[in-house]
């Protein structure tokens, strides 16, 4: 069974209807009777509606209906939500704008929602979407992150004076003063963590279906959480009561975050679906995934840390300016702030920590988590800044760190950020990568680039990230409206084979082989004997999605406690058919035996006898099915280190990423081919972030990266082979021991890039993305 | 995409035909271009003339020192000719590295340059290398082609048969990539011929163009020293969100160098 269960590199079972086209995914589904939605968008980055005509869209051909923004809020239908209550702006609460599904009045960035058009065909939806007349009154745009809050800037939202949603400070501000004050030397750094558009490969896209006869809506949609969409749009956008909504997420191409949240264009499809009991189809361009999807990061920021004379973090503070865009979509307040500031203390042990991020609105496409999702933001700056550190002090990169990391026999270990880090071992993984990535030798091979012209520089990145995302208690304290448990099923069927549900949803990550391994190895049935079925609120009992690397830290050990139910069940039923007492009978590799003798029968077989109970324990409940919800008692923090060596050519600023290397904490591996694929994605994100994704705006709120023609995602050709490591800890507040493995890559490798850039040409900074041209001038700067 | 009526003629002369008809008609060889510019509703042909199926526009022929590639011929054919990898292997080489595999297999060179984008490969093949396109009505020398931003010396209803390229002693291409849509930020070829260096820029300004002052300053010794002095002017360069104009002159002179460099 070894082969097949925990630690196995068994390869991905979802990847044969994946490669072979059969994959379903949301738009592959067409039903009888189906209209398609084309959305009207404001063309205008700030504008007063002043009136929609739709007379002459509803009069084109195949035209079934066009609503405007009335439509929709007379049926009492939004708005959306941000579904998180924090951070406050000292002591008063942050400024939540209202969002409507479609606009009322007034639209607030290129892309903004303001009617749509449910016709026969797709190319009639959009020719009559063409004839809504709406009468815009263009106003002035803000869409500068740092400028926003500036006097004279445009106001975009009444309920938010200057602009700002909140200003929240967080720590002890006058022991961080003191210890500035009395500082060996302060090291700084001034820097912007740039915008990016998300971009799953999949587009979002809606199929809503009403039937008039039981009075449920269906909902077929890319989304990474069904149940939470199902929630927030039955408990707050009152699309239809829980009970009469079915929310099924089939094969997702991708989410990255953005199909996490709530978005007006699949509330529409739910809602216009019973108004025109029709079912209605929706799928976004990509154009409009560029303009109407929920963006990342966006972030201006000032770092300074107080250091003693040997190095020592005495103290870090830092202001930040962070752009949620012109709404607040579903969880954008916490990103900033809790997932940001509490990130701050990194690897090392410095004692105090003070943190300001103000949050401001533009006239830009809302701005929420994206794999990372506030730890990007965090290890790019502490990172960079500790570059800098190094370079102050004179001390070499790994140096520095090493003097503050967080030592081994330290874990548990309280931050002075909330965060109590669970297990960790900074300087094995930093050894191992120093090893791996030959830091030795380094020097050497910097001087045989010299000879053909290149500037070869090395970075170092040693990033924590917290995910497994969460105890529910902790989210509740942070206002956020929902628990963070997670919940499964396993289910024997009477012929032997399992089926597992989970709360969990695969977009990518490869559950259905994961999960399968974790249940093989737990139950001992044949790998092939067990499906993972996941992403159907009409299947699965409830579940809380997929994000925040919580899938297997949390989901997997809901269903490790399922499987302990359905072994410990199976006890009572085995001892009673080997006539033996239940104390006596021991489970192992899928048979159950009566301890001391050679008495056994498979766990298929005590499944039998659950379902065709003629020769049954008394008091025992037949069948062979078990749920179980898991809530974490912490956190869980990943951690590495990462090195990235680069060589640029000063003449064209192009640089190549010539080797990179990647030691990680995940804890216990499932599947570690799995877990490679997971940190090369995540590296290759963060490798995009850092040299080529730079989302644009113009002053006049036009995004100026509107298609991949102008926005570059990274390639193959931009990534090297990678060198993988692993330095494991035993997290104890796991179950299953494991850690998150989805989201360190996009986390740990924009400062390795930046740091080996800025080492390779010699300066202390240059900002994302590292784009030729950027490099270049960093170059010339530095002759 | 609006509605338009589709044609699919067999041969040059039945096309012409098609295209004199029409209200506004357009001619459709790969369609890398159009169809994109059509589905994002920012063009309405009434009528699409496709070439596809006129096999005298496709192939290539070697006959003495001239190479000749129909106006349909795919990138990767062009790539892959064994023919113009032993006669222009800069040229062959030019063509594998446009765009992406499937752009090779559907773009054609006929389309690329009757398009001239201010950023695509082929224009500085053609002006460097003195090439001759041959249309259904006349010949036009290769550097009074290109005529400015999207706009060529083809009338209304011209079409492009094939393109005559003139065998150089040598020639190279350097392109710098737009990261993004990997289009030329800057693209320089350079042939040797008999009657000296021929140069072409692209990406760098409204169009592809003859780079002279890059010719005359590689007179005496052409090599990449020669051009150490060379400054582009930055008042023509293009700028956008992805190379400013000063980064494009640099850029050009590095490129020229390069390909120079490269040209044995």
């Amino acid at each position: 069974m070894q082969d097949t269960g925990i630690g196995a590199r068994v390869r991905r079972k979802e990847d044969q209807r994946f490669l072979l086209g059969k994959g379903r995914y949301t738009d592959d589904i067409n039903v009888a009777g189906q209209t398609w939605a084309c959305f009207v968008r404001s063309p205008h980055a700030h504008a007063v509606i002043e009136g929609i005509d739709t007379a002459a869209a509803a009069a084109a051909p195949g035209v079934v209906a066009v609503f405007p923004g009335d439509d929709l809020a007379a049926d009492g239908i939004g708005p959306l939500i941000c579904g998180v209550t924090g951070p406050s702006d000292h002591g008063e609460p942050h400024r939540a704008p209202a969002h409507p599904a479609l606009a009322q009045g007034k639209v607030n960035y290129v892309g903004d929602h303001v009617a749509v058009v449910i016709a026969e065909t797709l190319a009639q939806a959009r020719d009559a979407a063409e004839l809504v007349e709406v009468d815009y009154r263009p106003l002035a745009a803000v869409t500068s992150t740092a400028a926003a809050a500036s006097e004279g800037q445009p106001q975009i939202h009444d309920v938010a004076p200057g602009n700002v949603c909140f200003n929240w400070p967080f720590g002890d501000k006058a022991a961080v003063d003191e210890a500035f004050a009395g500082a060996h030397k302060v090291s700084s750094i001034e820097l912007t963590n740039n915008r990016m558009v998300t971009n799953p490969m999949e587009p979002r896209a809606a199929l809503g279906e009403y039937n008039a006869g039981t009075e449920e809506i269906t909902l077929h949609m890319t989304t990474q959480n069904p149940h939470v969409h199902r929630l927030v749009l039955a408990a707050f956008n009152q699309l239809a009561p829980e009970h009469k909504l079915r929310v099924v997420g089939p094969d997702v191409g991708g989410g990255f975050g953005a199909k996490i949240f709530v978005y007006a264009e699949e509330l529409v499809v739910g809602w216009a679906c019973r108004k025109v009991n029709r079912p209605v189809k929706w799928t976004a361009d990509r154009t409009e995934a560029f303009l109407a999807d929920a963006h990342g990061r966006d972030h201006v920021t000032k770092a300074e840390m107080a250091l003693d004379e040997h190095g020592k973090f005495l103290a870090l503070r830092v202001h930040t300016t962070a752009n949620l865009g012109a709404y607040l979509s579903t969880f954008a307040t916490m990103v900033p702030s809790y997932l940001y500031a509490f990130l701050l203390a990194g690897q090392y042990s410095t004692p105090l920590i003070h943190s300001e991020v103000k949050a401001v609105f533009t006239n830009t496409a809302p701005v929420d988590a994206s794999r990372g999702a506030g730890r990007p933001e965090a290890t790019y700056l502490l990172e960079r800044l500790v570059d800098i550190c190094a370079a102050d002090m004179g001390l070499d990169p790994t140096e520095i760190r090493r003097r503050n990391f967080i030592p081994q026999d330290a874990f548990p270990y309280q931050t002075p950020v909330v965060q109590c880090y669970d297990s960790g071992d900074y300087e094995t993984a930093l050894d191992q990568a120093i090893e791996l990535a030959d830091y030795p030798g380094f020097a050497s091979r910097a001087a045989a680039a010299k000879e053909r012209g290149k500037l070869r520089g090395i970075g170092f990145s040693s990033y924590v990230e917290a995910c497994g995302i969460a105890p529910s208690a902790a989210v509740g304290q942070l206002g956020g409206g929902v628990g963070l448990w997670e919940s499964a099923q396993v289910r024997f069927n009477p012929t032997g084979n399992v089926q597992v549900f989970t709360g969990t949803h695969s977009h990518g990550q490869g559950h259905e082989t994961t999960f399968a391994q974790l249940v093989c190895d737990q139950l001992g049935v044949p790998f092939e004997n067990i499906e993972v079925i996941h992403g159907d609120t009409a299947k699965t009992q409830f579940g809380m999605g997929t994000y925040g690397s919580r899938s297997l830290a949390v989901g997997g050990v809901a269903i490790a406690k399922a499987c302990d139910k359905l072994i410990a069940k199976g006890k009572k039923i085995a001892a009673h058919a080997m006539e033996a007492a239940e104390g006596d009978i021991e489970f192992a590799d899928g048979n159950y035996t009566v301890a001391g003798t050679d008495k056994a029968m498979s766990i298929a077989e005590v499944a039998f006898n659950a379902y065709v109970p003629h020769n049954y324990p008394e008091g025992v409940e037949p069948g062979f099915d078990e749920n179980a919800f898991f809530d974490p008692m912490n956190f869980s923090f990943p951690a590495g280190t990462h090195v990235c060596e680069v060589e640029v050519d000063p003449d064209t600023g192009e640089v190549e990423i010539v080797a990179y290397t990647a030691v990680d904490d995940f804890g216990k591996l499932v599947n570690p081919m799995i877990v490679e694929g997971q940190v090369h994605g995540g590296i290759v994100h963060g490798i995009g972030q850092a040299l080529l994704e730079g989302c644009q705006y113009g002053e006049d709120g036009q995004l100026l990266t509107a298609s991949f023609m102008d926005y570059a995602m990274p390639r193959a050709d931009n990534a090297p082979d990678f060198k993988i490591g692993y330095a494991p800890t035993d997290p104890p507040d796991n179950p299953l021991g494991v850690k998150g493995c989805g989201e360190a890559g996009a986390i740990g490798a924009p400062p390795a890039v930046i740091n080996a850039i800025a080492n390779a040409i010699g300066v202390r900074h240059l900002e994302m993305p590292a784009t030729p041209e950027t490099v270049w001038r960093a170059c010339q700067a530095a002759r | 995409m609006y509605e338009f009526s589709y044609h699919r003629p067999a041969s040059v002369a039945e096309a012409a035909a098609l295209i004199t008809r029409a209200v506004d008609g357009k001619f459709v060889a790969g369609g890398q271009t159009l169809l994109p510019t059509m589905k994002h509703r920012l063009a309405s042909p009434s009528d699409m003339i496709d070439l596809g199926g006129i096999a005298e526009l496709e192939g290539i022929v070697v006959n003495g020192n001239i190479v000749t590639i129909g106006a349909m011929t795919a990138h990767a054919d062009v790539a892959a000719s064994t023919e113009v990898r032993e006669a222009i292997p800069a040229l062959a080489a030019l063509a594998g590295n446009i765009g992406d595999p499937a752009v090779r297999n559907r773009g054609t060179l006929g389309g690329s340059i009757a398009n001239n984008d201010p950023a695509a490969d082929y224009p500085a093949a053609v002006i460097a290398l003195g090439a001759t396109v041959r249309t259904n009505q006349r010949e036009i020398a290769g550097e009074d082609f290109f005529t400015g931003m999207f706009e060529t010396a083809l009338e209304e209803d011209e079409l492009i048969v094939a393109v005559d390229f003139p065998r150089p002693e040598a020639a190279a291409y350097m392109k710098f990539e737009n990261p993004a849509s990997r289009y030329a930020i800057v693209g320089v070829f350079v042939a040797r011929t008999a009657p000296g260096p021929r140069v072409a820029v692209t990406g760098a300004t409204a169009c592809a163009h003859r780079a002279h002052r890059l010719e005359e300053a590689l007179q005496g010794a052409c090599n990449a020293a020669a051009l150490d002095d060379f400054r582009a002017p930055v008042e023509r360069m293009n700028a956008d969100i992805h190379a400013s104009a000063e980064y494009r002159a640099h850029l050009v002179k590095v490129m020229a160098q390069r390909a120079v460099a490269a040209c044995v």
